[in-house]
């Protein structure tokens, strides 16, 4: 129906995705705004999943061989099914490593404008204005995407998970999945491999990032992490470069933290770190870019060199240790 | 194999932007470009992929500021040719930019596009979904490392928490790169300067009604976002000191 909104469900290992029940909370005040109902597409998850997604009024189910696990090609051919068969005006999507896969395709092959980094979406006289977070969370840029069908992937963690954890009873319809080529094959799943730390688990985390400059500088922090029987924990660049194990990224593909203390040194604040570590108990940022979006998250900023902070950091908390 | 690669030229996010008198973009005047990070890693993985099976390496992209120098460099590190769109202006939407590189792309033998992950400059999706829609290849994002197969590569994706799903694709593909098996390589000035004076770059006009701005939306506004609150600002490590003794952890 013409003013309906439908949620893509994200599930990994059968259990959903926060993003998914972010995106039911949004998507039931959307569809409230346009007078539709809101459903969701749950292609693979079995009906266990389906009784999960109580805040929809219709979920549209799609299983079949080649769907019990993600598969870029063919999940992206059943959610085109799905939006056929219930034609809403908005698909809502998580810009997730699953979503970055689904939400172009469905985009351009359901002749849908599309509005990607989303972290709001506004309804003004039947228009949707949507908020995308550009430049790696340095400006919000508003576009006007009109009155006609489109499909919003939105930044995990922009809006509260527990909006969408309803108790519900929406109808369930199952949709004969479609044919797929078949030109992606899913192979296995590879969990990572533990490391010597668990940074999900310390208290202080001294996060290093790429204004430290080189592997070798890392040891400041490492030091400045010990004083405080904390650890080191970085930014994908570090990871990518090969300076820090895997085991030590915070963020949209690495970990979710949770200290007490966050230290972030030299970390621009991209939306793909802060999605990892914005529920901190107290995050502290040192940057040298006083428009660096990491203060917008920070409780504590400081404009400064954090080679300069961490050496008189150190020095400080050794001697009161003694 | 042959391997395509497009690469984009983007705001460098270290330094300030500014948006302009219109209050609708960047302010072209105090923009500083830096190749996109993650179309260095899809030419890395690209150049690991041409070692490891002798294939041939283009990479591509649009004409503009530095384009030719980005391209020259490409090249400096081992990619065998190097095409350049111009003409096209700035171009409204990826999905008109999508068809100008598929345009581009017409009659060429190819097994791989590689593409960065992604741009942070642009809010419509990514590129390489909608080339690979537009040539009916299959498509994975977010991918990490190839191997190359028969008539296949086999890939990892990422997904959160350090978990990575292994896929099998079909050749021809469109992939978009989140990082390469190693960390880019690195180009010496002396190399690229004498790749300059010996190479040639490929143009291709990209010919009437390419830039149309098909699928493109008006910005309305662009303004630094809203820090609510933001954080309290310290003026010195002292100050940093109280904080940490005030919230338990000194
Ligand atoms: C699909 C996807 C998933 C991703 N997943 C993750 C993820 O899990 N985790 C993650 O972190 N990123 C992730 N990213 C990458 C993300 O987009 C950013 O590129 C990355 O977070 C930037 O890291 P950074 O802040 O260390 O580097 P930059 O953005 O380069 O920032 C460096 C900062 O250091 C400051 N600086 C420089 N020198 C100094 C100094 N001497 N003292 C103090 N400050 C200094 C600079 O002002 C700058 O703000 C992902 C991207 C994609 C597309
Ligand atoms: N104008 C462009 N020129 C060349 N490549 C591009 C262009 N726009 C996007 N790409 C490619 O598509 C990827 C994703 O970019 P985007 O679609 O902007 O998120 C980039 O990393 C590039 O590889």
């Amino acid at each position: 129906m013409a003013g309906d909104v439908l949620v893509v469900a994200e599930h990994l290992g059968g259990k959903l995705a926060d993003v998914t029940f972010e995106l039911l909370g949004r998507g039931r005040e959307l569809a409230d705004g346009l007078g539709g109902e809101l459903a969701a597409a749950l292609v693979g998850g079995g009906e266990g999943l389906a009784a999960e997604l109580g805040a929809a009024d219709l979920v549209v189910t799609v299983d079949g061989e080649g769907l019990g696990e993600f598969n870029p090609e063919s999940h992206a051919r059943a959610l085109e099914a799905v939006v056929e068969s219930v034609g809403p005006r908005a698909v809502l999507v998580g810009y997730t490593a699953m979503g970055m896969d689904l939400a172009s395709t469905l985009a351009v092959r359901t002749g849908r404008a599309h509005a990607a980094f989303c972290v709001g979406v506004e309804l003004e006289g039947g228009r949707l204005r949507a908020v995308s977070q550009l430049y790696g969370g340095k400006m919000n840029v508003t576009t006007d995407l009109g009155d006609g069908p489109c499909v919003l992937s939105f930044l995990a963690g922009s809006a509260p998970a527990e909006a969408g954890r309803k108790e519900g009873a929406p109808r369930v319809e199952p949709l004969a999945p479609p044919p797929a080529p078949g030109r992606v094959r899913f192979k296995r799943l590879i969990e990572p491999e533990a490391g010597d730390v668990d940074i999900t688990t310390q208290e202080v985390l001294v996060a290093v990032g790429r204004g430290i400059g080189g592997k070798d500088d890392i040891e400041v922090a490492e030091e400045l992490a010990e004083a405080l029987g904390g650890a080191v924990a970085a930014s994908r660049p570090l990871i990518d470069a090969g300076w820090l194990p895997k085991t030590r990224q915070v963020g949209k593909s690495g970990l979710k933290v949770k200290p007490k203390l966050y230290l972030a040194l030299g970390i621009s604040g991209a939306p793909e770190h802060v999605e990892g570590m914005k529920s901190s108990a107290t995050i502290v940022a040192i940057n040298t870019d006083k428009h660096a979006p990491i203060f917008g998250f920070a409780h504590y900023g400081m404009v400064a060199d954090l080679f300069d902070v961490c050496e008189e950091l150190t020095e400080i908390v050794q001697d009161r240790k003694g | 194999m042959k391997l395509i690669v497009l690469m984009k030229r983007v705001p460098d996010l270290v330094e300030d932007l500014e948006v302009d008198g219109s209050g609708r973009a960047l302010d072209a005047e105090t923009l500083k470009l830096t190749t996109n990070e993650f179309d260095e890693h899809a030419l890395e993985e690209a150049l690991l992929l041409k070692e490891a099976t002798g294939g041939e390496l283009t990479v591509v992209a649009l004409d503009g500021e530095e384009v030719d120098k980005m391209l020259f460099t490409a090249m400096a590190k081992g990619a065998d040719r190097a095409l350049k769109i111009t003409g096209a202006g700035a171009v409204g939407s990826n999905l008109a930019l999508a068809r100008l590189f598929v345009r581009a792309l017409e009659g060429r033998e190819l097994d791989l596009v590689l593409t960065g992950v992604q741009a942070a400059d642009d809010r419509d999706g990514q590129l390489g979904p909608l080339v690979a829609a537009l040539l009916d290849l299959p498509c994975v994002e977010v991918v990490t490392g190839v191997s190359p197969g028969e008539g296949s590569v086999t890939l990892h994706k990422e997904y959160s928490g350090g978990v990575v799903a292994e896929f099998e694709v079909d050749l021809p593909a469109v992939l978009g790169i989140q990082a390469a098996r190693q960390a880019p390589r690195y180009a010496p000035v002396s190399k690229v300067r004498q790749v300059q004076e010996s190479a040639t770059l490929e143009t291709i006009e990209s010919g009437e009604g390419g830039a149309a701005a098909e699928g493109g939306f008006e910005i309305v506004q662009m303004t630094p976002p809203e820090t609510g609150e933001g954080a309290q600002m310290l003026e010195g490590v002292d100050e940093l000191v109280a904080v940490l003794e005030s919230k338990g952890v000194l």
